[in-house]
């Protein structure tokens, strides 16, 4: 038979997505349900006075209305579960609703349940709310100037911790470099915008004690613990099913008020409560991503080799620090300063903020796109400044192949790589040389062709335990599966992560069929249901194949083992005699005796015939808990035409090459390669969350964020290297972010390569004509655009 | 808003009646009453388009009609598009080409890829592209949703 792993096979998910068969949170029907909604404050930041509910709770339909008076003794406040150590940071209470104070437009209120969605909805303009407004403020530099408001009695000046990261002597690098260049840099604050907004549906029956909720989660158990803390229902009284789960790119993580506010009201009614926001409740009411201001240095050589790098990150955690918001801009974005690069000397200093705007979380790619952003801009600004092609100059300080296992300044070890490679062939696909030329062509005629070529690397495949605990993370990042085979031959994997796109169903099934020498279709992988699926971690950090996956791999290989054990038994041979051929275990050198899987899984699940010692059935439990986290990497290359006179950007070519390792499905790896790049490239172009000055959300809707639209986007070109990790069984990396990481400075670049001749040295994304055209005046009048490298 | 009137439309070529108030929105008569849970929800402004339905052949969004302009009307949801039993063919190309990971904005895109193939047998890249302005997609980047509506277009 021949191997799975490796064939682009059509997807198993496929069918009840496509004929209207699946099932979301919000399609769960149960008998007596009702229904909540959530009174969200419309003042960013105001004394909370009287919650006037009477009228409310006399409107018809209404069951019951809670505010945050009603719940404060009986229920915890929402957790943050990634306590960064050595930063001194700062949590405050996240009462699940305001208590005395709003700190966000969109922080709840009251919660009112009744018979339908409508008279939920209705009943919420019947509340009196008393606020107090106070002073505001929505930018995260500012919010550390002397005289800001300040959200929280505990966190003065509203630095919610200090982190910095240190290797080498960036100041004795920068005393002496020959060539520095600086940038303020913004990391605009995006809405993750999954298609599916969140929903929660939960179910308790006071007769057994039981808490049932179905959620809209990346990481079902993760919830059940959350929901455990917040309601104090014990753990084992809690089933969290995630069933359909419609994208998440981060916001589907976090423990939210929301899903334990239905829940206890669930609890206090005894009848099945389900909320649903609405996409104007998503953009106020679920995490936001990124939100940065950087001020970065870069220093080096005259001849393009980079000594150091300096940061000083002002990183917006909004009003409360969500579940695991402080890792985010530290761990997973301050680590991977050197990039996939050999800079000796790196110096960075964190400061975590809250501001008077929704949480921050985690966002696709969460904390490494904002890394590989400012990198990949400070290489093109150095380059320019020491008049060195960029290319050059990023091949000049890769870290060179032979050098793996390979530990950067900023303390952590890459598990493998060959960065030149995929440089090399992406510059093949893209002739890079001929580009150049056409270039200079096209702007002696006037017209404006620029490149933007990115070398990256990411951390991800989330990762050894042993440093989750070190790092503070309130949880393990081991994986988990169960393979379970039936008597007749059939089987299914129960896994710990929770695929919501990515195709896990699919790929998780080639890794068993492969192991067993059975037909795809005789697998089926589950996932979601906390009840039925081993303690896991879920989905993020592309690390569900890497670490679940490798789960998958291990448990097979130990169901394997025990058929081997039994098969050795029936044809009374020695387990070494025997060999693994067509899905069968054969004597070696007599193929035509031997038993195949499908008879050996009816052996063991009969019992009749069975070796001294060994227990019937066949199935077998793995926890994988890798030894380091994957780095894949890989190039990027994008092509543009500006038009100097409306400032739109017109995307000629986009080429990625990625290495993710071995790929199990090709065809999922490009489509999230695809997904990925357009993401990033609506960040680049056109993504903006704006807020003003009293702090209310102005891209409110739909209508106002601009998610990238087909007609706006380009088509990928993808292509890839293969370099296996040495940490899982699978030699496998993660490749569910590196789209969103690595296409946001290569947009960027390309522009400012554009308007180079123009006197434009950068430019804040997004890239919206408007601003590509102010940088284009600013820079005529001499000012180098939206802030000039010195 | 508590007087509810009684209509009767023909949903998947079965004639259903549903008790609605004059403010209801058809997606929520769909969804919550007629129990066809595959066209969904995803924004309050008319963007996403993940609750497109055909009303009389064209295609519509279903959080922007009112249940009671349904009446009398046919509505064909993803559930009824099947074919003789089978998949509809822009069904198979979004399975073959990969046109949906997540899956949440699928029925909308599927219903208005059948829209416009019914009115353009054979449109370009570009004519697609542009089609699909008002269905949102957050996880293919549209590359494999484009590439399943040509090769529907081409395997008719």
């Amino acid at each position: 038979m021949a191997t799975l792993f490796g064939s682009g096979i059509k997807r198993r998910e496929d069918p009840r997505l496509i004929t209207g068969r699946a099932t979301y949170t919000d399609d769960v029907k149960l008998p007596g349900l009702l229904h909540a909604a959530v009174l969200r404050s419309t003042y960013a930041h105001a004394k909370l006075g009287k919650v006037d509910v009477t009228k409310a709770k006399k409107a018809p339909g209404v069951v019951a209305v809670f505010t945050g008076a009603d719940v404060k003794d009986k229920l915890n406040t929402v957790p943050c579960a990634w306590n960064v150590p050595n930063c001194d940071l700062k949590v405050p209470p996240h009462p699940l609703l305001a208590i005395d104070r709003v700190r966000y437009v969109g922080d709840g209120v009251a919660l009112v349940v009744a018979e339908s969605r409508a008279a939920a909805r209705d009943a919420l303009d019947l509340i009196d709310v008393d606020y107090d407004a106070l002073d505001v403020v929505v930018d995260p530099e500012k919010a550390t100037q002397q005289g800001a408001p300040e959200l929280h009695p505990e966190v003065p000046g509203n630095v919610a911790f200090t982190w910095k990261v240190a290797g080498g002597d960036a100041a004795k690098a920068f005393a002496e470099a020959p060539v520095t260049v600086e940038q303020r840099i913004v990391q605009n604050r995006l809405l993750p915008t999954a298609m599916e907004p969140r929903a929660a549906c939960a179910s308790y029956n006071p007769g057994t004690g039981q808490l049932t909720l179905w959620i809209t989660s990346q990481n079902p158990h993760i919830h059940r613990f959350l929901l455990s803390v917040m309601t104090k229902l014990p753990e084992h009284r809690i089933r969290v099913i995630a069933p359909e789960v419609g994208g998440g790119f981060g916001s589907k993580i976090p423990g939210y008020a929301d899903e334990a506010l239905v829940s206890f009201a669930s609890m206090q009614l005894g009848r099945p409560v389900k909320w649903t926001e609405d996409r104007s409740e998503n953009y106020k009411a679920t995490i936001h991503g990124r939100d940065h201001v950087e001020y970065v240095a870069m220093c080096g050589t005259k001849d393009g080799q980079i000594t150091g790098l300096r940061t000083k990150v002002y990183a917006g955690l909004g009003g409360y620090a969500s579940t695991a918001a402080p890792g985010i801009p530290t761990i997973l974005h301050g680590l991977m300063y050197s990039g996939p690069y050999t800079i000796p000397n790196i110096e960075g200093t964190i400061y975590g903020v809250y501001t008077t705007t929704t949480p921050v979380d985690a966002y696709r790619g969460a904390g490494r796109p904002e890394a590989t952003f400012l990198l990949e801009r400070m290489i093109d600004l150095y380059a320019r400044k020491i008049g060195m092609d960029p290319v050059d100059v990023r091949r000049k300080n890769l870290i060179p192949k032979d050098k793996f296992p390979y530990t950067v300044a900023t303390g952590i070890t890459y598990d493998s790589g060959n960065y030149q490679g995929a440089l090399d062939k992406a510059l093949q696909m893209f002739d890079y040389k001929k580009f150049r030329a056409e270039q200079a062509k096209a702007r002696k005629a006037g017209r404006y062709l620029g490149v933007g070529v990115t070398t990256y690397c990411e951390i991800c495949g989330l990762g050894p335990s042993q440093v989750a605990g070190a790092v503070g993370f309130g949880g393990g990042l081991y994986d988990s599966a169960i393979v379970r085979v039936y008597p007749t031959g059939v089987v299914r994997a129960y896994i710990g992560g929770k695929p919501h796109g990515q195709g896990e169903e699919t790929t998780f099934a080639q890794i068993v069929a492969d192991e067993f020498g059975i037909p795809v279709e005789n697998v089926e992988v589950v996932a979601g249901d906390t009840e039925a699926t081993p303690q896991g971690w879920g989905t993020y950090g592309s690390r569900t194949t890497a670490v679940c996956g490798s789960a998958v791999k291990v448990a097979a290989q130990r169901v394997k083992d025990k058929a081997k054990k039994i098969a050795a038994h029936l044809l009374e041979a020695s387990e070494a005699d025997l060999e693994w051929q067509d899905g069968k275990f054969a004597v070696k050198g007599s193929p035509d005796k031997g038993k195949t899987f499908g008879e050996l899984a009816l052996m063991a699940n009969v019992a009749w015939n069975l070796p001294p010692g060994v227990e019937p059935g066949l199935e077998a439990t793995a926890f994988f808990d890798p030894s380091n986290f994957v780095y894949p990497f890989g190039t990027h290359i994008c092509t543009v035409d500006v038009d100097p006179e409306t400032g739109e950007v017109k995307i000629l070519r986009y080429i990625a090459v990625d290495d993710c390792g071995p790929q199990i499905n090709p065809m999922i790896v490009d489509g999230q390669v695809h997904g990925g790049v357009i993401q990033g490239l609506g960040e680049a172009l056109q993504e903006m969350v704006v807020y003003d000055e009293d702090g209310q959300l102005l891209t409110g809707t739909m209508m106002d964020y601009a998610v990238p639209k087909a007609s706006q986007m380009p088509k990928v070109e993808t292509a890839h290297t293969v370099t296996p990790s040495p940490v899982n069984p699978l030699g496998v990396k993660g490749v569910g972010e590196t789209g969103t990481i690595a296409s946001v400075p290569t947009l960027v670049n390309a522009v400012c390569d554009a308007l180079a001749p123009l006197g434009v040295s950068h430019i804040d994304k997004p890239l919206t004509p408007a601003r590509v055209w102010a940088a284009i005046q600013q820079a005529r009048a001499g000012g180098g655009g939206g802030g000039g490298a010195k | 808003m508590t007087g509810t009137c009684s209509i009767t439309l023909d949903v998947n070529g079965v004639t259903r009646t549903a008790e609605v108030e004059p403010r209801d929105l058809l997606v929520y008569v769909l969804r919550d009453q007629l129990d066809l849970t595959g066209t969904h929800v995803g924004c309050d402004t008319s963007q996403c388009g993940a609750c497109t339905v055909h009303m009389d052949g064209r295609a519509v969004k279903s959080c922007t009609v009112l249940a009671l302009q349904a009446e009398g009307h046919a509505i064909t949801t993803i559930e009824g598009l099947k074919r003789d039993g089978g998949l509809h063919p822009l069904q198979q190309a979004f399975w073959e080409k990969h046109g949906l990971q997540c899956g949440f904005c699928t029925p909308g895109m599927i219903m208005t890829a059948a829209d416009l193939l019914a009115t353009n047998p054979k449109p370009t890249e570009a004519e697609i592209r542009h089609a699909l302005a008002g269905n949102l997609c957050r996880c293919t980047g549209y590359q494999n949703i484009v590439a399943a509506i040509q090769a529907a277009a081409a395997a008719r």
